[in-house]
């Protein structure tokens, strides 16, 4: 467990948090990445404005980060190009179909005790462990 | 336009949270999911602290009632258990462990980060697009029982 990083992830998940509650109580929304995202494909004039802000703040945020003096964690990827692809096909296709991601499920479904982000946070939980069980443990990629 | 500033600071703030907590490295999240290696707990406390501060907001907004720039609150209300949902979450955990990327970390690393997570945001794009192509009512479960036709 030498890679634990106890404190760094608590204030970030504490900011995530923030975040969150600030969306809700201010524009009323679910801070739900995907579906924000996923919104834009189809939006609808009135959202266009808001979403595509929210997803400037996230942009911009690596820029604000060190713009203040951190050091931005790596970005370690060592997947392939067909994995990469895939892997993309397979999360924007799985959001949406499940209608939510690690955020909007997660952090925000969990945090109002709805069931269905229950389920769904326990089932990409366990499908995304096996998944690196397989990789790493049985077929060694 | 208070609506776009307030968008643009939750965005922000939830991007710094995924840098500070390091959750924009598919490496860090890989280390948690991998529980049966060199398991990395870190992602548990990230989730925890948000889904805390998460929960307080989500009973301020209720006891609110209303938004304070929106005129409702848009908040799902389902509560039952479908096959969309299930199988969408166990298709999502399967390209999420294949490489480590889910959507938020996905979008902060196309700043800053290397090539790999552009291709990752571009399929993306693309299985979102796909997914408006599938009807409404996919995928059917229908429990068939065996008809014992007698009409010969």
């Amino acid at each position: 467990m030498e890679n634990f990083t106890p404190v760094r992830a608590l204030i970030g998940g504490l900011l995530i948090g923030a975040s969150a509650a600030l969306f809700l109580v201010l524009n009323g929304r679910i801070a739900g990445i995907s579906g924000i995202l996923g919104g834009l494909l189809h939006p609808t004039r009135s959202e266009i404005g808001w979403r595509m802000a929210f997803l400037a703040g996230l942009f911009v945020a690596p820029l604000v980060y060190v713009a203040f003096g951190g050091a931005l964690p790596p970005v370690a990827l060592d997947a392939s190009l067909p994995l990469l692809i895939a892997a993309g096909l397979i999360v924007g296709f799985g959001t949406r179909l499940g209608g939510g991601c690690t955020s909007g499920h997660g952090v925000c479904g969990i945090g109002r005790g709805s069931p269905r982000s229950l389920a769904a946070t326990a089932v990409f939980m366990a499908t995304a462990i096996t998944t690196v069980f397989i990789t790493r443990h049985v077929i060694g990629m | 336009m208070p609506l776009i500033v307030s968008a643009f600071a939750a965005g922000l703030l939830f991007g710094l949270g995924l840098i500070v907590s390091q959750m924009i490295n598919p490496a860090k999240v890989l280390g948690f999911l991998d529980i049966f290696g060199n398991w990395d707990p870190s992602l548990a406390l990230v989730m925890g602290g948000a889904v805390v501060v998460s929960a307080l907001g989500y009973l301020v907004a209720k006891r609110h009632g209303v938004p304070v720039l929106a005129p409702r609150l848009e908040i799902p209300t389902r509560r039952d258990l479908d096959p969309r949902l299930i199988g969408g979450a166990a298709l999502f955990g399967i390209g999420w462990g294949l490489v480590g990327l889910c959507p938020g970390p996905a979008l902060v690393g196309l700043t800053l980060g290397p090539w790999q997570v552009f291709v990752f945001v571009a399929a993306m794009i693309v299985g979102m697009a796909v997914f408006r192509l599938v009807p409404a009512d996919w995928p059917q479960v229908t429990f068939r029982r065996e008809a014992t036709r007698v009409d010969g």
